[in-house]
């Protein structure tokens, strides 16, 4: 799996997208940085970027690179090498070169702000991990929906349906459920649907760790109370970690199964 | 034996593609794999390799049933029908990459020589025409000294002189005590170089055996044309 992972990612960092996706955040880091002049809210302008577009770079990204290497994956196939090494080798090399291209391209500019001398070093490295849970999740996924649908064009619509659903609809669907019950105690339930969507979980988990969260109100309140604490802390990460896992599952079950 | 189908089913959706396929393949002969387009060729080939899971039946390779197993391709080169590569890696790359992934040792220099590639090793893949890449595509399957080879459609887009040279390869592999399964549209091309062979039509095996059988039971004298009026001798092999 390991020569798979690495010719994936050498594939891929050779190639003229993964260049664009870092000179982006390279050019996003400094520009807010040096606009803002503060580190801390430069991290929450960033938060709102990228927790929408990591998910969307890495679901276009992977379902691209799986259809274009089909040819490619067939020759892999026919030598001997485990299956699940091949799919799991090209994953990890796309979702590991698009984290690469995000903790360079914004690590870089905030190095050399002086972020290491500043306090905001946490919430950014929890900014930074976070994106990179987002990353390989949606790329996990994508990775799913396309090795399931052999139109690339189903493919590809499912896929940026599945983002839309994740990053638009369902805070959608969640607002309107809370207007609709208002009346019902929805603590629970807000926190149980803000748990189940990765993208919610990462903005709720940065947003609570840069102390901004009295602006939320009552609810924040009751965010803070659980995600705030280590345990809270602890069981996001563990779901974020299984919404990782969840799909590298299933890309390994479909695996074993598909003709080629 | 080589090779050894047993009674092999497949179906995509509603389409029944193989029919309960029984083959045998042995060793050190060269089979072409003919029959009309959506006959069930390369399925077969590719459930021999392990990349279409049949749905029924028992396929050996060297005495050995390959179910759940992968190590077993290491005995065979294959050569794909379309050679696509990772277009952003050079040809010398896309060598030294299969050589490591199959960790095995390969002689490609000669095979580089033989095909004329030396100007295109340091050219990327995606710069390379298709008969150029359909050499690099020979280069990577021959270069491997395995027991069992697979062509799949191996003449498109060679040149003439190309095409002499992949017949003189094959024929040298054969000396060696090699087993080639060959699929081609060319007519000429697998009289040349086939000592059997196996025609598949619906998805079963219609007529299996030498040029000189096929001719008799067709009753004719040139092979393109007993090929043509193969479905008209009513007996199966």
């Amino acid at each position: 799996m390991l020569k798979i992972l690495k010719y994936s990612f050498y594939d891929l960092i050779r190639s003229r997208w993964s260049y664009v996706y870092f000179l982006f955040y390279l050019a996003l880091g400094f520009v807010l940085l040096f606009l803002n002049n503060d580190v801390s809210k430069a991290v929450i302008t960033l938060m709102n970027v990228i927790i929408v577009l990591i998910p969307l770079i890495g679901t276009i990204f992977g379902v691209m690179y799986y259809y274009n290497s089909r040819e490619f994956t067939e020759l892999l196939l026919a030598q001997p090498i485990n299956r699940r090494s091949i799919f799991m080798g090209q994953y990890f090399g796309v979702a590991g070169s698009l984290t690469m291209s995000l903790v360079l391209g914004l690590g870089i500019p905030f190095v050399l702000y002086g972020l290491l001398r500043s306090n905001a070093i946490f919430d950014f490295s929890l900014l930074l991990v976070t994106g990179a849970f987002l990353t390989f999740i949606f790329v996990g996924l994508s990775f799913v929906i396309a090795i399931s649908n052999e139109n690339k064009i189903k493919g590809f619509g499912y896929a940026v349906l599945l983002w839309l659903f994740l990053a638009v609809v369902y805070d959608g669907l969640f607002l309107m459920s809370l207007i609709v019950f208002e009346e019902y105690p929805l603590d629970t339930f807000s926190l149980v649907a803000t748990a189940l969507n990765p993208i919610d979980l990462s903005r709720i988990l940065i947003l609570l760790k840069l102390d901004i969260s009295a602006l939320l109100g009552y609810t924040g309140a009751i965010f803070k109370k659980f995600f705030g604490t280590d345990l809270g802390f602890l069981v996001s990460m563990a779901i974020l970690l299984l919404w990782t896992v969840l799909p590298i599952l299933g890309l390994g079950h479909k695996a074993k199964r598909k003709d080629f | 034996m080589t090779i050894e189908i047993e009674d092999l089913h497949k179906k995509f959706g509603k389409n029944q593609v193989l029919k309960g396929v029984d083959l045998t393949i042995d060793e050190g002969h060269i089979y072409a794999i003919l029959g009309p387009n959506g006959s069930g060729k390369t399925t077969l080939i590719k459930s021999i390799l392990g990349m279409v899971i049949p749905n029924k039946g028992q396929i050996m390779v060297l005495e050995k049933p390959i179910k759940k197993d992968w190590k077993y391709r290491k005995q065979i080169n294959y050569l794909p029908q379309i050679a696509n590569f990772p277009p952003n890696i050079k040809v010398k790359e896309l060598i030294h990459m299969i050589k490591d992934l199959r960790n095995s040792v390969a002689d490609e220099t000669e095979l580089i020589t033989l095909f004329g590639l030396e100007p295109f090793l340091n050219k990327k893949l995606s710069t390379l025409s298709g008969g150029t890449k359909q050499k690099v595509n020979i280069v990577l399957t021959f270069m491997f000294d395995s027991p069992l080879i697979i062509l799949d459609e191996p003449t498109t887009g060679l040149d003439p002189k190309a095409l002499i040279r992949l017949k003189e390869l094959i024929q040298k592999e054969k000396t060696q005590g090699k087993t080639i399964l060959i699929t081609s549209h060319i007519m000429q091309f697998v009289e040349e170089v086939a000592d059997e062979i196996v025609y598949l039509l619906e998805g079963e095996i219609y007529f299996k055996g030498n040029i000189e059988k096929l001719l008799k039971q067709t009753e004719q004298t040139n092979f393109e044309h007993a090929i043509a009026t193969i479905t008209n001798i009513g007996s199966h092999a």
